[in-house]
This record gives C-alpha cells, structure tokens and sequence, in this order.
C-alpha cells in the first residue's frame, strides 16, 4: 500500500491525490457529527458560529442549552420516556430473539428460510408502512385493554410503545446471535448433557456465556434502534409517551430552541459508549470462538 | 452374522430406522418451540397488522353498509341514459339516509365520496340536516323532494359514483395512487394539475438511485482505502465509519439542518471565503438537494461496510500479478480488481436504495416540499387527510418494490450473511 521507491511522477500524484479524496470523504463523514458538538456551547439561540466564538472569546461560549436540557421539563419528561421504553422493549427483542435464534440454529430446521424473512422482516418493510399497520393494530388493542381488561392509560400506551418497539428490534437480534452461532461448536452441548446436565442448564452455563457478546450487542442493537426510532412511535404513542427522537423531530420541524444541539451532544457521547462496547465485545467473541481478531 | 438380513436394532429392540426417526422429531419440535413465541409475536404484531393496513386499500364497505336498501335499488338503474335514477331508489335512499343520520354515519360515507368526486361531502352535510326531519309516512313524491333539497340530487354523476361505490371492493385507491380514475367512459388520466403520485414515485426512486450512485462514489474509495491499509490504521479509519452508523439519525439530520442551512455553517464559511457573494447564498436546504446530502451522509455506511468486507476478501496479489505482467494500473483495476469487487456493489446497492426509498424522516426535515417521497406522502395521508385507503394503496405499491428488492439482496447476497458493525 505504501508508495514504493522506483514510483513514476504519475503514481506519486495520484497516490497523493488519492489520499486527499478520501480524507475529504472522511471529513463528510466526521464532520456534521463534530461541528455541532462546539455549536452547542454558544451562549446565543443561534445555529450557527457567532462572531465571539470565532475569536474564541470566553463570552461567546455558555452551557446555557444544557441547563435547559437538563432542568426543562420539556426535554426531562422525554428523556425518562426513552429510558423507560428502550431497555423494556430491549428486554423483550432479546429474550425472545435469542431462544428464537437457537431454535432457528438446529440442524433439522423446516421452512428455515420462510421463518427467517418472516423475523427480518420488520427491518426491511419500510419503517412508515410498519408504522401504519401498528397504528391500527395498536389503536384497537389500546381500546381493548382500557375498556375490557380496565388498564389505565397511561399504561396501556406505555405498553403499545413498547411492544411495538420489540418488533422492530427482534431482527438485529436474530442476526448477531445467529451470526455467534455458526462458529458454536456443538460438541460441547453434547459433552455437557452427556455429563448429565438438565437442557437448560446446558443452556445457561454453556451455550449462554459463548454466545454471549453476540446476544449483548444484538441488545445494544435493538436498544439503539428503540432509542433512535421516531415514526412508529409518533404513530403508535401518545403525548404521554414522548420520547426523546420525538421531541427533537417536533423542535426540529417548528426550530423551537438550539437545546435540541446540546441534546445531540449527549447523544453523540452516548452512541461513542456504545460503539466502543460493541466493538470490543465482536473482538472479544472472535477471540473466543477461535477467528482471527478484526 | 446369522440375523444380518433383518433391521438393525437400537439399544431398546425398536428399529434404528424408526428410532432415528423420532429423535430427528423430537428435535424438530425442540426447535420449533423455541421459535414459536417470537414467531407468533412477529406475526401478530407485525406482519396480519400491515396485511389488515394493505387490505384498506381495496376495501369499500362503507357505501354498501350504509345505504344498503339504495344500493340494491340502484342496481338496476343505467347510468348511461344520463337521468338521475327513479322514484323507488330515492324513496330507499331517503330510508337509509334517515337511519345513517341518526347513527351520525352520513358525514363519513360523504366524504369518502367526495374522495371519487369533490362536492358529495358537501351535499351529504347540508341534505342531511333536512332530511333527518321528514316525516317519511307522509311523503309522496321523494324526488321532487331531494330535487327541491338540492338540483345536485338529479345530477346523473352522483349516483354513478355512488353506484360505482356500492361494491365492497374497489379499485378506486390503487387507481388514484397512480393518479387514474373512473369516469363513465372507463379508466382515464386524472386531470393534468392533479397528477402528483407518479410523480412522486419517479421522483423517490430517482432520487433513491442519485443517492445510491453517490454512495457508490464516494463509499467505493473508503473500502479500498480501508481493504488493503494495515490491520492497525483501517481499525483505527473504521471509527470513523462506524460513529457515524450508530449516531442516531435525529442527530445527523439536526446537524445537517445546521451546517445547510441559509445562514448556516456552509454558507456562511463560503460568504466569508468570498467563494459566493452575500446575497448568493445557495439554497441546501428545503429542496432536493438537501435531502440527497443529507440522506448521501445517513446511508454511506451501509455502502462502506458490504464493500468493505467484499474487498477483504480479493487477494492483493492479484494486481500485482496484473501488473507484472505488464498491465497498467489503471487496466489492472479496471480488469481485475473491479469485476471482484462488483458483489460488494451490488449488495450495498440494493441494501442502500431499500432504505432510501421509504426514508420518512429526512426527507420531512430537510426536504421541503421539492424533496419528500412517497413515504411523505402517506404519512400526510394517514394523519392529516384522513384518506388511508388512498395511504393504504401508496403503502402497499411501496411494499411491493421493497420486497421484489428485498428478494432480489436475498438471492445475491443471502439474507444470512448480512453482518452488522
């Protein structure tokens, strides 16, 4: 890859040439991430570098967009909804998708390949259409659980929410633990119950801690994608279940305040967390299984 | 050796065939039962919800259920003599009309029709009022009735729509969303002014496609950068693909209505460079534009890293064989690298344009009214219009381009080998 000794003029301009246009590439990449990081310390409500900031005049600069954040009832009450309803509906997308993808790595599996489209699904129809269909679906058993089973309401929204949320995140689930899966070595199960361990023993203390960083980051994948997702729970939620992506759609539509920057901040430091912890974990679970680390 | 001609037998004394047999059952149904709860979640929760949604696209029975004496009267009724039907069908429709009312049901069934044709909902409205207070018994001549009510009444049009109507399955909203209609001459082009949904169709998959090509584009370089630089620094470059995949996409949006905006960073960095004087600003965002960068940026990823673990896999000595033997750099990639790496293409392709293609939240953020897609659309029709057959249609032809698309990845690619991270 790195130039050789006998290069022409040529080679050498194009190979430096090459390495511009890909950190020009890099920066459209990085940089809308990076550039509202410093924007949401400006002491003024604009979206945009002000003259003091520029000269990197203290003035310019305030936390001012964080203490809103964090004292606004606006953005407090979302930011309670969104860890209320991403870790429960994370809950549900794991455990039902783990024991899923286990079942769905047996050998003698039929209709394998229907039962899979099927679970994927909820990833690749569009997120407007999925929208659509639970807004329906959810309405009238939002109607049934109040009226008939006597819920109230605001916990039967919470539950439409979450549950809805499950769906959408049961195939990355079933993609990383089904990827785990594949280098599992079978024998060991076998070698277990031969030693006279019940099924689900065999299950929990050795099958479990092997697939495990695969079952985490399928976690961290249908935490991210509840955390993150907008349409269907403007569809499905109500007020009462404002989630934060919510709140920073309406601020965005209307331009409300330049919180929503200090907002993505936080979010920005969140998904740095759980990218590192994910990476980490497919290093580690490639190690374990024995492949060379990526 | 004597008993060799008979089966072979299991520990038990059954037959090893017929043994063999019931554990491969057993484990089956094993199998299945860790399946089925999710299975059945899915299937209740997502896929009979969206086939219920799909099924409102043909399904009518609002005209049927409420005037069903009308509708069986005016089954006889010809509309091509250009007369409004006979005094048995107004009688009917005066009976149903008064039963509808009292149930509040007439507003609704008229503007449903007044989706087919604008001006029923209105006369529904202001007849209802009137007719909720006849005394039926007493009424002799009830289209002389209805005629002094409103001439409307006498107007042929509106009870060929209401007979065109009056089955429990239509056309009428697949027609609609590719912008046709149902007039008495058969199937026919809307008016010019109102033909938006074919439009809006080309538009969302030409401006998929620009945003797949400018995926390619720019996506193609970072792979290679990334294939064949040393483990240590592509890890390092990988942060920088991967931060952006795991931002979420509310953020990336927010931050590139900052950076796009009239008097945002881009802008302004361009004003004060004199590259473009103060009253030239361009126009990034609300426009197409806008939402082809911004959605170029989302999407990137999803091209960088099939391409990436494509490119993995093409040995390096390949084009330095190429070269050895006296190709040049350029026809070495081009005939031997290139053709190796087309997989990679064509599964960050298709994966990239499905998503693009009912990408809602972009679009309505940075897109303005030049730059929404089709999933726009349906969303203004579920929530603001209130028209969801007409949604449900939109949805349902969606649907079918994303999984004809989605067959197509799975027979390329194989939906197992999608890799995450």
């Amino acid at each position: 890859m790195s130039l050789p000794v006998y290069a022409s003029t040529g080679q050498r301009i194009w190979y430096y040439s090459f390495r511009v246009i890909c950190a020009l590439i890099f920066a459209f990449l990085i940089i809308p991430i990076l550039v509202i990081i410093p924007l949401s310390f400006n002491a003024q409500d604009f979206f945009t570098f002000t003259p003091e900031m520029l000269r990197l005049d203290p003035a310019g600069f305030s936390t001012k967009h964080y203490q809103d954040f964090f004292t606004n009832q606006d953005w407090q009450r979302p930011l309670k909804n969104s860890f209320i309803i991403a870790p429960l509906a994370t809950i549900i997308s794991v455990s039902l998708g783990t024991l899923a993808a286990v079942g769905l790595s047996q050998s003698h599996v039929p209709f394998r390949g229907t039962i899979m489209a099927i679970l994927i699904s909820p990833m690749i129809v569009p997120l407007i259409i999925s929208a659509t269909g639970m807004f329906f679906f959810y309405s009238k058993i939002g109607f049934f659980m109040e009226d008939t089973l006597g819920m109230s309401k605001g916990l039967v929204g919470y539950i439409k929410v979450i549950l809805a949320h499950a769906a959408l995140g049961i195939p990355f689930v079933i993609i990383t633990v089904t990827a785990t899966l594949v280098g599992f070595d079978r024998s060991l199960t076998r070698a277990a119950a031969n030693l006279g361990a019940s099924p689900g023993r065999t299950f929990f203390k050795v099958q479990m801690p092997l697939i495990l960083p695969g079952v985490i980051s399928g976690g961290l994948f249908a935490f991210i994608t509840s955390f993150d997702e907008v349409v269907v729970v403007l569809f499905v939620g109500s007020a009462a279940q404002k989630t934060l992506p919510w709140q920073m759609f309406t601020g965005l539509r209307e331009q409300i305040s330049p919180t929503i920057l200090a907002v993505a901040t936080v979010l920005v430091a969140i998904s740095i967390v759980l990218l590192t912890t994910v990476e980490l974990l497919r290093r580690r679970s490639e190690r374990l299984r024995g492949m060379t680390p990526g | 050796m004597s008993d060799a001609s008979g089966p072979v037998l299991a520990a038990d004394g059954t037959p090893l065939k017929r043994s063999l047999a019931r554990a491969l059952r057993a484990q089956k149904i094993r199998a299945f039962l860790l399946i089925a709860p999710l299975l059945i979640f899915i299937l209740v929760t997502f896929i009979f919800p969206i086939g219920e949604m799909l099924f409102r696209s043909v399904e009518n029975k609002i005209v049927s259920e409420t005037l069903p004496q009308t509708v069986i009267e005016l089954q006889e009724w010809d509309f091509k003599s250009g007369e409004a039907p006979d005094e048995p069908v107004f009688k009917a429709l005066a009976e149903d009309l008064q039963i509808a009312i009292e149930a509040k049901k007439h507003t609704k069934l008229g503007s449903r029709l007044n989706y087919e044709q604008t001006g029923i909902a209105s006369l529904f409205r202001k007849s209802g009022r009137k007719i909720s207070k006849w005394e039926l018994s007493e009424i002799t001549d009830f289209r002389a009735e209805f005629e002094d009510l409103d001439k409307k009444w006498l107007n042929a049009d509106i009870w060929r729509t209401i007979q065109a109507y009056s089955n429990p399955v239509t056309a009428g909203y697949f027609l609609a969303s590719v912008d046709r209609e149902n007039t008495p001459d058969g199937i026919q082009r809307v008016p010019e002014d109102e033909r938006i949904y074919i439009k809006l169709f080309v538009r969302t998959i030409i401006m998929s496609l620009v945003i797949t090509g400018s995926c390619i584009l720019l996506g193609y370089p970072i792979a290679w950068l990334l294939a064949n630089l040393p483990m240590r620094t592509a890890n390092v470059l990988m942060i920088l693909v991967l931060l952006p995949f795991w931002t979420s996409l509310l953020v990336r949006t927010s931050a590139w209505k900052v950076l796009l905006q009239n008097q945002g960073v881009i802008n302004e960095t361009l004003v004060w460079l004199g590259i473009i004087a103060d009253d030239g600003r361009l126009a990034l965002i609300n426009n197409a534009t806008g939402t082809i960068i911004a959605m170029t940026h989302i999407l990137l990823p999803f091209m960088i890293l099939p391409l990436y673990s494509v490119m993995k896999t093409i040995p390096p000595s390949y084009l330095r064989a190429a070269k050895s033997l006296g190709a040049t750099n350029w026809t070495a990639f081009w005939r031997v690298y290139f053709p190796q790496s087309v997989p990679g293409i064509g599964a960050g392709s298709i994966l990239v344009f499905i998503l693009a293609i009912g990408y809602y939240i972009t679009p309505e953020l940075v897109g303005g009214t030049k730059g929404v897609f089709i999933s726009n659309r349906i969303a203004y029709h579920i929530s603001s219009s209130l028209n969801w057959g007409l949604a449900a249609a939109l949805g349902a032809i969606l649907l079918v381009l994303v999984l004809a698309l989605y067959w197509l990845y799975d027979r390329i690619v194989g939906i197992d080998n999608v890799k995450l991270g």
